[in-house]
């Protein structure tokens, strides 16, 4: 299971760097949405993969790690703003600059 | 005593949230919060700065959860000087939009104390990822702050600001959960405890850790190459708002302070720190050679400035430290200051802030006077406190083995500006043509900007104690024992 989920982030991670490295808007959100499915992912495993364990200290061990759950979450809500954010944003960009390349000069008003 | 705290994360929340209610209806409500707030963060900032003072560290437990298990606020040196920096800088920002900037687009109010409550909360937090959720705070309002006023230019340099900055949160993201994994705390001081206890194979983990994290704070402080994002952003801001952002930079430098004196193990991380400051300073000087642009050459006086106050930091001595945080403050309010400044100027002449002859400044005597001063201060002349700051700076390299490189870099910087900057000063109010000036000078928004340019001045004035206070910085950060049992308590903690 560490293979599959390790080779998860790897794909998800390289996907998200060559959309990231595409000059128009579209590509690049996209691979900002991918970036940070990878980095959730590895977050996740970062408490270790487990299975059928309690993470409650109160009952008889072995126990799992609760907090990367609680980080990822946090992780995810913060993510999920920023892509709207940025969707938004290059909406605007494509309606004031007159194009969807994120260098695109427009006419300056 | 300990919850004072809490008040400079608490106070731009609460006012923040409150302007959001009442950001459409009225402008003066909104501006009077906005400003009694601001007051009254500067009140604290200045009350914890005298708390600090004496070297004591204060930690506060945020909902009574001990550390390492809750999050916990720490106060020391560093951190109040922070605050306090950056309740000065918002205060006068504050003081040049209630001009009316601040009615050129919705909330700016609310966005400004959400800046604020992530600045704070940076300097604050002891716990990392604590720090990454501040970040996205200030991060979030200053997409919004950037782009406030809209118009093109504006979209442009927010669409990739706010890009580079979402691969920077991933990747900050990725170094957390690393350290998590391998350290399986992220409290700063208990992981500065555990990384002494480390098995020797995972120690490469750690370092792949603190690189991604140098990754992260340098592209907050523009460090070259991450540096592209600063001067189309900065120079496109409303003047509040780019002198707001001064400090932005300073966050990343605070960040790599905080981080790596209390990640043993890590010096390595020091030449890395210096060859891109220096090379950042080099870059730093081409650019504001070339810019034809007022406002675009202040952009690139910050990076000027991120070269020399990480060079100084990347010495790792309580002396190079001590000199990089009177740089830092220095460099802050002064840039700040130009910020506004060269709004004043751009706002009199018909070409605006583009470094072409036209028409003199109206009031050019005293812009002309506040512009010398500044730029005597950016470059680093004597009796201003931007030439103290280099010279503590420079005096710190005495005995290291780079102090040919930092001392040639640092001073053709200062070369490098002072052209740049009689130049500018030069067209802008000698070369000008004798026509009468476009607009009345608004007086009173040249209030802010006098008092911090003159920072060049009076930080001049108050060298000795402010040195003092910073050395005294340097000492303490260089000496984690302290800032770990202040928040773990004698003996470690409680397992």
């Amino acid at each position: 299971m560490e293979v599959l989920v390790a080779v998860s982030v790897g794909i998800l991670v390289a996907c998200a760097v060559y959309l990231l490295l595409r000059a128009r808007s579209f590509s690049v959100v996209f691979g900002l949405v991918l970036l940070s499915y990878g980095t959730n992912l590895f977050l996740f495993a970062m408490g270790r993969l487990n299975t059928n364990q309690v993470p409650l200290t109160s009952m008889p061990g072995p126990y799992t790690d609760p907090l990367p759950q609680a980080l990822v979450l946090t992780a995810i809500v913060i993510g999920f703003a920023m892509t709207a954010f940025v969707v938004v944003l290059a909406l605007r960009a494509r309606g004031i600059l007159g194009s969807d390349k994120v260098d695109e000069k427009g006419s300056d008003v | 005593m300990n919850l004072l705290l809490v008040l400079p994360v608490l106070l731009p929340l609460l006012s923040g949230a409150a302007l959001l209610a009442l950001a459409r209806p009225a402008l003066l409500p909104a501006r009077i919060v906005s400003v009694a707030s601001v007051t009254a963060q500067l009140a604290v900032a200045v009350a914890l700065l005298t708390v600090a003072a004496d070297g004591t560290i204060v930690s506060y437990a945020v909902g009574d959860w001990p550390a390492p298990f809750g999050i916990t606020l720490v106060l020391d040196r560093l951190s109040a000087l922070m605050l306090t920096l950056a309740a000065l800088l918002a205060f006068f920002a504050l003081l040049h939009a209630l001009g009316g900037t601040d009615q050129k687009g919705a909330g700016f109010h609310a966005l400004f104390q959400f800046q604020l409550l992530g600045l704070n909360g940076a300097f604050l937090t002891g716990d990392l990822f604590n720090l990454f959720v501040f970040f996205e705070i200030l991060l979030i309002a200053s997409y919004t702050l950037l782009l406030h006023g809209g118009g093109a230019a504006r979209t442009r340099a927010g669409l990739h600001y706010v890009v580079l900055n979402l691969v920077g949160s991933a990747l900050f993201l990725l170094a957390v959960g690393v350290l998590y994994g391998v350290l399986g705390t992220l409290n700063m001081a208990d992981i500065a405890l555990r990384v002494t206890t480390l098995p020797a194979e995972n120690a490469v983990l750690i370092e792949a850790a603190a690189l991604l994290l140098l990754a992260v704070f340098g592209l907050k402080a523009a460090l070259v190459p991450l540096h592209f994002w600063l001067a189309p952003a900065y120079a496109s801001a409303t003047a509040p708002v780019a002198a707001l952002f001064a400090i932005m930079t300073k966050v990343g430098a605070y960040a790599i302070l905080r981080v790596y004196t209390l990640l043993p193990g890590t010096e390595w991380i020091a030449p890395w720190l210096l060859w891109g400051a220096l090379i950042t300073l080099l870059v730093a000087g081409v650019g504001l050679l070339a810019s034809r642009d007022l406002r675009t050459q202040v952009a690139w006086l910050v990076l000027v400035s991120v070269g020399t106050l990480l060079a100084g930091v990347a010495l790792f001595n309580s002396a190079g430290v001590g000199g990089a945080l009177y740089y830092l403050v220095h460099t802050t309010l002064v840039s700040g200051g130009l910020f506004l400044l060269a709004d004043l100027v751009g706002l009199q002449r018909r070409e605006g802030s583009q470094l072409v002859s036209g028409e003199y400044p109206a009031a050019r005597t005293w812009l002309g006077v506040l512009f010398l001063v500044g730029a005597a201060a950016a470059a680093g002349l004597p009796p201003t406190s931007g030439f103290l700051g280099k010279v503590l700076v420079m005096q710190a390299a005495f005995d290291t083995p780079v102090l040919p490189w930092l001392w040639t870099v640092i001073l053709l910087g200062g070369l490098a500006a002072l052209l740049a900057l009689a130049r500018a000063g030069s067209v802008v109010f000698w070369k000008s043509a004798q026509i009468p000036a476009v607009a009345p000078m608004p007086w009173l928004r040249s209030v802010p900007a006098a008092a911090l340019v003159s920072a060049g001045l009076w930080l001049a004035v108050l060298g000795g104690p402010l040195a003092a206070y910073t050395a005294a910085t340097a000492t303490q950060l260089l000496a984690p024992q302290q800032y770990v049992s202040a928040v773990l308590g004698e003996g470690g903690p409680a397992r």
